[in-house]
């Protein structure tokens, strides 16, 4: 038999978000609490499995009674807090840090709440000049997957991912400091020669495509990569017999990219080299 | 060498799983690793990074990974953190490397043409010319100098030279044992610093040392912190926060907790604190223990900045004399109470100075900062509740305890408690730190530094992260309620003259690359912002775009840096640039 661990039900604190009163679990985020009530916050570094790395300023709301802007992802809700998540105000800054990001990176290929949330602030990256924007080559150093850092916003969800959040490798981190900062390995060694193991789970998690699977990154270079005809198929891996859900993206009854639903519960969108990348006996023509 | 140097931070390997060469006894039985063990020592790893770069004047890939395998800690992670500081090299340096502040009180001081003449003569910063090479620094302390280089000296002592010259420069980089020679700073005045001798513990006696430690042991923690409550003190690093509330605050905490005297000085125009530990190593250390006692901690760091070796070498041996005396230790001052020190040394990170930052620089990570809350005396260094003082706020207490809070609290203004001390640089007669009780104006503070070199263009109050004043506002007394009324921060008590010979341009443009140059990357708005802001001052002197759209960016600017970065350096990074603009010194329609 199981038993489930009996928790005591957490106190409701009542707050005001957006002028509407709600009472939420004590502990929860600004962010979590905007979720209950289907208030949208736009997030970019923030994802649900990893802890908030604060990096973006993205989510910034407006908290009565504070001198700055607060980050919804990580700040905490007191009582009687009073909330503005879409004020004059917060709408200027975020407009801002956008463009800040895309004058700096190529944010092509983020996904479409963030190309909606642009639109939505008038993004207008061109008027900052593109003095700062870099030019690295992408490095392409095996089979499995690039790095195409002039896509990475710094975000920090690889490094997590690679690190104490969910994999404990510490094969990346970031070099240097300020706009000249970037993921690397110790003196940029390519990844088959770091403590790299090729979960992928670096590249489950990255939001702007800086990070990617080489059979993806090839099919943009050829112009075959259409995510309109792909499907998805979920299975369970067969590799062992953890049981971690796999997400098969299918095109032309190929696999084209493998990941995990961030909501199961025995993966939280992680996976280790065989789950990830070990697909290619599927289609082996001699199975 | 490199082992050797490692090895002297971190002990030497006992296994062949930590790095020895041969297998050991213990090998057959022991697991090493893990993330609890990886966890303890990594606060050492700065540390051994020092070693190896000041043996050998730079950390190859063998060395970092000898490092990672001691600590132990990844190799990128190490890589991460050694890449994150100025003064740690990844790639191969000559043996001597001169930093030359460029900054901009030498700027005031015509450092620009001695560094046209230095270019002329090695090359550009940067290039290596046989043994050596120089490179431009920002502020490096040595304001009042008007010219400073700091020179790390691979396998020996790394020097300071204030003031400096081209000479000089090139007598460093070629002799056999560099030394120090840095002219005295004038007078701090109002105490009797300059009596004391720096290296013995007697002479600090002599002149009343240690009798406020005593006294402090005899009136109890509770005592003395009513007194700090009493005195008003606030803190005297920039955010001057009521001293009274952050010690009540620690001291109300139970379990492990940590003092922390910040001397990570590293804003431009700033060089009290410096001159402070110079002059009187063994106050500092009799106020921290004091700190100590009063929150409950027993165990105490100073950080330093890794520029100041001569005040580094002072603290360092009066810690050695302190320790000897039993005036700290297992028993301090035969009071009962358990309380050392430990010296950190910055490695060039001015971001390390904001007090979160320099958590994660002690504790051996990327010196940047946290998102607050929850606030250092909630849970700061090691997650522990954590009291940190700059330099100046913990020469207070002292004599706060000493004489009461309430005499201290006589001393100054309504909200602005006590002397002060204000770095005067730039174009006056007598550059040096002066102390005067709060409520001096800016022109008392001229004219106690000799007055004015030539023309008052404008006045830098606080810093780089502080703002423009010009004639108009002389009689402004530079104290928390005036200058918050006037909407300019008092900062670290700069006051940076510059003469109507100073090409204004220069300066600002010189305050936004400090900025571009030491975020340290972590949020949006000031990685990206701080560049931005420094490529739109270039179009504005520039010219040729138009004057408004760019007031605009910088505006836009302004308040993103303002509103949405994450700690002080972010938030401060565009507030001399918008008093330049607001008194006219810049962005006037040509």
């Amino acid at each position: 038999m199981i038993e489930s661990p009996v928790e005591m039900p957490a106190s409701l604190i009542d707050i005001t978000i957006d002028g509407r009163s709600v009472a939420v679990s004590e502990g929860a985020t600004i962010l979590e609490a905007c979720a209950t009530i289907d208030v949208e916050v736009p997030t970019l570094c923030y994802l649900e499995t990893l802890t908030p790395f604060n990096s973006c300023r993205v989510c910034v709301v407006e908290v009565e009674g504070s001198r700055n802007l607060v980050p919804a992802c990580s700040r905490e809700i007191t009582p009687g807090m009073e909330i503005s998540t879409e004020s004059a105000r917060v709408q200027g800054i975020r407009k801002t840090v956008y463009e800040l990001l895309a004058s700096t990176v190529d944010m092509s290929l983020v996904d479409e709440p963030t190309k909606q949330a642009m639109a939505r602030y008038n993004v207008d990256p061109d008027r900052w000049g593109t003095w700062a924007r870099q030019h690295r080559d992408v490095k392409i150093e095996d089979d499995l997957y690039i790095r195409d850092y002039d896509k990475c916003i710094m975000c920090y969800r690889c490094v997590a991912a690679c690190g104490p959040d969910a994999q404990n490798t510490f094969a990346i981190d970031v070099a240097g400091r300020g706009l000249s900062s970037t993921i690397a390995t110790e003196f940029d060694i390519a990844l088959p020669d770091s403590a790299c193991v090729y979960c992928g789970n670096c590249v489950g998690v990255c939001p702007t495509g800086a990070l990617m699977f080489t059979s993806e990154f090839r099919m943009r270079e050829a112009g075959t990569w259409n995510e309109t005809e792909q499907h998805v198929t979920t299975t369970i891996c067969s590799f062992c017999g953890i049981g971690c859900n796999l997400e098969l993206h299918v095109q032309d009854n190929r696999i084209v990219k493998v990941t995990s639903p961030l909501d199961h519960s025995v993966t939280s969108g992680h996976l280790c080299i065989k789950g990830r990348f070990g697909y290619s006996y599927v289609q082996s023509e001699d199975a | 060498m490199e082992r050797d140097a490692i090895d002297r931070v971190l002990g030497p390997p006992d296994s062949l799983w930590s790095g020895a060469v041969e297998r050991s006894a213990v090998d057959d039985h022991v697991a090493y690793g893990g993330f609890r063990s990886s966890q303890e020592r990594r606060h050492l790893l700065l540390p051994a990074l020092h070693a190896v770069q000041s043996d050998v004047g730079w950390v190859s890939h063998g060395a970092l990974n000898y490092i990672s395998e001691r600590v132990p800690v990844s190799p990128a992670e190490a890589f991460g953190v050694a890449t994150f500081y100025d003064l740690i090299a990844t790639e191969e340096r000559p043996a001597r490397v001169a930093h030359i502040c460029d900054d901009i009180a030498c700027k005031a001081a015509g450092i620009d043409d001695v560094l046209a003449d230095l270019t002329e003569r090695l090359g550009e910063s940067g290039t290596t010319i046989g043994s050596g090479m120089w490179r431009r620094s920002p502020c490096l302390g040595q304001c009042e100098k008007g010219s400073a280089a700091f020179v790390q000296v691979a396998g020996g002592d790394d020097v300071s030279v204030a003031p400096v010259s081209v000479d000089q420069v090139i007598e460093i980089l070629s002799v056999d044992e560099p030394t120090s020679h840095v002219t005295p700073t004038s007078p701090v005045i109002g105490t009797s610093l300059l009596n004391i001798d720096t290296a013995s513990l007697e002479s600090f006696q002599n002149e009343g040392g240690y009798t406020a430690l005593s006294r402090a042991l005899a009136l109890g923690p509770d005592r003395i912190l009513d007194d700090i409550t009493a005195s008003g003190l606030r803190g005297r690093g920039g955010a001057a926060f009521p001293a009274g509330i952050k010690w009540n605050a620690v001291a109300n905490e139970t379990g492990t907790k940590y003092v922390i005297c910040n001397a990570d000085e590293s804003e431009p125009g700033t060089f009290k604190d410096r001159v402070l530990m110079e002059s009187n190593p063994f106050g500092l250390i009799e106020a921290l223990t004091i700190a100590g006692y009063a929150v409950g901690a027993s165990t105490g760091y100073i950080y330093i900045r890794g520029e100041y070796p001569i005040a580094h070498s002072r603290l360092s041996s009066a810690l050695d004399s302190a320790r000897q005396a039993g005036f700290l230790g297992a028993d301090v001052a035969q009071g009962g109470f358990a309380f050392d020190i430990e010296l950190r040394k910055g490695a060039g990170a001015y971001i390390c100075g904001e007090e979160t930052a320099l958590f994660n620089s002690i504790e051996g990570f990327r010196g940047e900062p946290r998102q607050k809350p929850p606030f250092p005396t909630q849970a700061g260094l090691f997650g522990r509740p954590t009291l940190v003082n700059n330099v100046e706020s913990l020469m207070n207490v002292p004599a706060i305890v000493l004489n009461g809070g309430e005499a201290f609290a006589a001393i100054g203004t309504e909200e602005s408690k006590g002397p002060k001390l204000f770095c005067l640089s730039g174009n006056v007669g007598r550059p040096g730190v002066y102390e005067v009780p709060f409520g001096a104006t800016t022109r008392d503070l001229i004219d106690l530094a000799g007055g004015i070199d030539g023309d008052l263009g404008a006045i830098l109050i606080g810093g780089a992260a502080g703002a423009f004043i010009t004639e108009n506002d002389l009689d402004l007394p530079l104290t928390f309620e005036d200058t918050r009324a006037h909407n300019i921060g008092l900062g670290s008590g700069v006051v940076l003259v510059f003469n109507t010979d100073t090409n204004m341009d220069d300066i600002v443009a010189r305050i936004a690359e400090f900025f571009a140059e030491e975020s340290c990357g972590l949020c949006v708005p000031c990685r990206a912002g701080t560049v931005r802001q420094k490529e739109t001052l270039i179009r504005l002197r520039t010219g040729g775009t138009d004057t408004a759209t760019e007031l605009n960016l910088l505006s836009d600017l302004d308040h993103v840096l303002r509103e949405a970065s994450i700690c002080g350096l972010g938030q401060a990074a565009s507030a001399a640039v918008q008093s330049a603009i607001s008194i006219g010194l810049i962005g006037e329609p040509a």
